[in-house]
Order: C-alpha cells, then structure tokens, then sequence
C-alpha cells in the first residue's frame, strides 16, 4: 500500500516546552487511522505541525510525495488536505450554505460544488433543515456536522479530524463517529485525533498511541483494544 | 423656506460623505480589530490629489463633471496604493503584537502623512475653482444643489455595490469568514493577508471618492482636513457599532443630520448665545451617549456582521 501521508522524526516545540518528540507515523491511501492519547500527550501538537500552524523544530511531512514543511496555510486544501480543527470552527455569523460555500472556496467548477452541496445536504439532513440558519444556532454537534461537511466540501484527498467527539452528547458522538466511519467507507482517507479512545478505536482500523511527545504503541486497532496495557491506560479497565 | 428640510437635506449629504469614510473604518476593524487613525489622512491626501489633477487640467480648458471623474480616477489608485503601503509597512509587521502597538504605529502613520501633504501642498489652505455649475433644485420648500445631489447619488450607489460585495459574492463571503475566524478561513484556503489587504483597498477607494466629494463640495482643503473628518467617520461607525456595514452606513447619515440640525437650530436654542459653529459639539455629545447607553452602537449587537 501506498503512505498518503508520511510523517517521520518530527519534533514540535510548543510554548518553550518539546511537545512532539520525534514520532514517525504513517497513514496509506484510503485509509482510517487514529491518533489517540491523553490530554497534553502532544496530539494536538502534531496536527498543528500537519496543518502548517506550528512549524518542526526537525522532521520531515510528506504528503502525497510533498514535503508540507514551510506550506502555508492556505496551500493545504489545494495539495488536497483539510483540517477539521478542534472546536469545529464554524463561522457563526454565516448560514449553514455559506460555511459549506466556504469549503469549496478553492473550487471554481460551479456544476461540482452545487453536486457536492446537495450530496452534504443528503449526508446530513439537519444540514438540509437549517441551510438557511446562522452556523452559530445550531448544536454542538449539528456544529460538528457542518465542519466535516465543509471540510469535504473541498473535494480533499484526506481529512485530519481533531477531537471531533469533544463537547458533545453520546448519542451524537455515536452519530459522528457513522459519519466518520461512512466517509472512510467511500474510500475518504482519514486520519482522526481523539482523546475518546475506545470511541476511535471501534472506529479506525489502525492506531498510533502517544504518550510524553513520543508513539509509544502502534498497532490495528483491534490489537489496541485488546492490548492490555492500552486497556489499562486508555479505556479505564 | 423650511429650515428643518433644508438641514435633514443638508445632513444626509454630509452624513453620506461621513458613511463612505466610516465604512473604511468599520471595515479594517471588522477584520484585524484595528482602528486605522491614518484612514482620515487617506481621504485627505484623496481630496488634495484630486484637486491638484483639478487644477492642472483646468488651465487647459476642461471643466465640469467630467473633471471630477478625471480627478477621482486618479485619488482612487493613488489612495489604493497608500492604504496597501500602510497596511504592509505599519500594521502587518505588528499583527501579533499586543494591541496597542499597531494603534500607536496609526497615529504615527497619521502624523507623518499630514507632514508630508504640507510638503506637497504647503499649509495654507487651498481652494478649488469653480468648476460645477451652480444648479439648485426646490424640493418642498427647500434647496438642494446639483452638487448635492451627485454626492447623494455616488454615495448610494457605492455603498449598494459594497452591500453585493460583501453579501453575494465569493469574495465577500472569504471576507465575512476571515472576519470571523481568520485561522479557519486558511484552512477553507483563504489567503489571509490577501484579504486583508482587499479590504485594505475597498476602504482607501471609498476614501479617494468621499475625498473628492469633500474638495467639490465644500471647495477647501488642507494637510489638517483628513484629522476632525476621520475623527467624526469614526464616531459614526462607532455610532452604527463598529464593524457592522450596515451600522456605519446608517451612523454615518444620522451623525450628518444630527449635526445639522444641532447646527441649525443651536441659535435659536440658546438665544444667539451658542451659533452653529459649534456643530461639532453635537456629533461627540452622540458619540458619550451611545457609548454610555449602548456601547456597542445602534446595530452593533451581538449577531454583528462584521467584515
């Protein structure tokens, strides 16, 4: 199988402290992959060094063959990459159509986009409900619908969720998590950043387990949740 | 003839030259959260280019409107090009540092440009000759001037074409979003900086036409003018909430009818104690109340659409 997304001893300084401490992590084609760990163990970190908002203090990032070290911001979608930031991130004062108008800002085939708008719409019907509506009335996870919508909106090669299950209501979290495991189904390669690891886990098929900056296990996702040790530290047995 | 129409007349005119300056204002603030001080100076060096085409194009026999045109198709890429080289030279360097330090650098900015109009154009005060023709028109007892009426008119139009902009197209819509969330919107691909600089040059063309609009109307201009303008363009937007379009338009208007009326009526008020010259007075006595009793301004609520 091919690696979409390479990473490989990447180090992130992160307010005077070493947040990553070298990791190598890998993410084929057409694939769904967790990133799990608890609070402080440098996963969001990474993704910011992903994302190009945090810049490597050593490493490489190779993406589909490129090198995203020094891309700016907004080159990500265009290389085909979308962040889904952590806290949605919708824009409040904008409906629903419009933040998902957003998500195709980098498109010009106005056929396409409206195709994709109405594929959202079909994906997530409360989407369809509220189109009209103000992005920042809407639910936390009617919220969180959105930012993945949007972000697919962009016709990208891979989407990196960060915490996307944070703040919500389990039956919604449960909802999500379809959504996620759906997308991947349609071969969308997803690389998802969750604190919830038992949630991710049932979800992804591989995982990487972070802990102090470094991976500190990598597996199938089957195999973590079998594990042990991740069972004992992660899934509170 | 009917004081009261004659100065509601008199004010939207003012009030829609005030507008067009507010909307710079509204529109930088809405986005970067500056309050750009050397936007008055914009409009400013905008009123004295104009006038300095006015002049050399005269002497060679044009006159009338179409000088005008001539005259602000030469403010509006002059401004353009200043409000770009502020933004990259005295506030982009300072986008992350605390928020006083790009305030500080506006006044800088603001106080060098007034310094350097008075090399170019000296410190006197230069009057701008007589190009319009003098036409009135009698509407209910009062009198509006064909020059009036053109200032009535840009101003509208151009404030509708800044509405389609920011509501309806691609553009406008990146630029709602990067008000909004500046990170997400370089996420969704938005160049930030690129829009920031639009922005920058939507409100210095506003300012090139509100400049020219001042030099026709009033037909005075010095290096000092842009100072108590922007100044009074400000408090409209914050009258109207900053960072709203739609309160810096409408705080724009009322601020110039206010003021007029105020003016109007100050005599007569006072018993010929206090004359219209203190017209001023009435446009920062709006500006304490509403900050007293609605800070956040007439449409400035918490659902503000800001660019």
């Amino acid at each position: 199988m091919s690696a979409l997304l390479e990473v490989s001893g990447l180090e992130v300084h992160y307010g005077g402290i070493q947040a990553v401490k070298g990791i190598d992590l890998r993410v084929n084609q057409g694939e769904l992959v967790t990133l799990i760990g608890a609070n402080g163990a440098g996963k969001t970190s990474t993704l910011k060094a992903l994302a190009g908002l945090l810049r490597p203090a050593a490493g490489q990032i190779r993406f589909a063959g490129q090198s995203l070290v020094g891309m700016p911001v907004h080159q990500l979608i265009r290389n085909g990459l979308a962040l889904v930031p952590e806290g949605r991130g919708v824009f409040p004062r904008l409906t629903v159509a419009e933040n998902l108008m957003m998500g195709a800002y980098v498109r010009r085939d106005a056929d396409g986009i409206i195709a994709d708008l109405e594929r959202m719409y079909g994906l997530f019907e409360r989407l369809h409900e509220r189109r009209e509506q103000k992005a920042g009335t809407l639910s936390g996870g009617e919220q969180q619908m959105l930012a993945i919508g949007r972000a697919l909106m962009g016709r990208p090669r891979m989407l990196l969720l960060d915490e996307p299950s944070m703040g919500l209501a389990p039956l919604m979290v449960q909802k999500i998590i379809g959504v996620i495991r759906q997308v991947a189904n349609e071969g969308m390669t997803v690389l998802l950043v969750e604190q919830n690891a038992r949630l991710a886990l049932q979800a992804a098929e591989r995982a990487y387990v972070m802990e102090g900056g470094r991976i500190s296990f990598e597996d199938t996702a089957q195999a973590c949740l079998n594990d042990p040790r991740v069972r004992a530290a992660y899934l509170g047995e | 003839m009917d004081i009261f129409l004659q100065q509601v007349i008199n004010g939207l005119v003012q009030g829609s030259i005030y507008a067009l300056v507010a909307l710079g204002y509204t529109m930088v603030y809405g986005i970067i959260e500056l309050v750009n001080f050397a936007h008055g100076e914009v409009v400013m060096v905008g009123a004295l280019v104009s006038l300095s085409v006015i002049e050399r194009l005269v002497s060679r026999g044009y006159t009338g409107w179409p000088l005008i045109v001539i005259s602000v198709l030469v403010a509006i890429p002059t401004c353009i090009a200043l409000g770009l080289g502020i933004e990259r030279v005295a506030y982009r360097p300072l986008r992350r540092a605390p928020r006083l330090a790009p305030l500080i650098s506006a006044i800088g900015v603001s106080i060098a440009l007034q310094q350097i109009a008075a090399l170019i154009w000296g410190r006197n005060y230069l009057h701008y000759p007589d190009i319009l023709p003098k036409t009135q028109y009698l509407i209910g007892g009062a009198v509006i001037s064909q020059v009036q009426v053109v200032i009535l008119l840009s101003a509208a139009v151009l404030m509708a074409a800044l509405w389609v902009l920011v509501q309806r197209t691609r553009l406008g819509r990146a630029m709602r979003a990067t008000a909004q969330n500046p990170a997400v919107a370089g996420l969704m691909g938005v160049d930030v900086n690129r829009i920031i600089a639009t922005t920058f040059v939507v409100g210095s063309a506003l300012a090139a036409v509100a400049g020219t609009l001042i030099g026709a109307y009033y037909q005075v201009g010095n290096h000092t003018m842009g100072f108590l303008l922007g100044l009074k363009a400000f408090t409209a937007a914050v009258l109207g909430g900053i960072g709203s379009l739609g309160g810096a338009m409408a705080g724009g208007l009322l601020l110039g009818v206010i003021e007029n009326l105020g003016a109007g009526y100050m005599g007569k008020l006072t018993d010929g104690a206090v004359g219209s010259n203190y017209s001023d007075v009435f446009a920062f006595l709006m500006l304490v109340l509403v900050l007293i009793f609605r800070p956040s301004g007439l449409l400035g609520e918490r659902g503000v659409e800001k660019v």
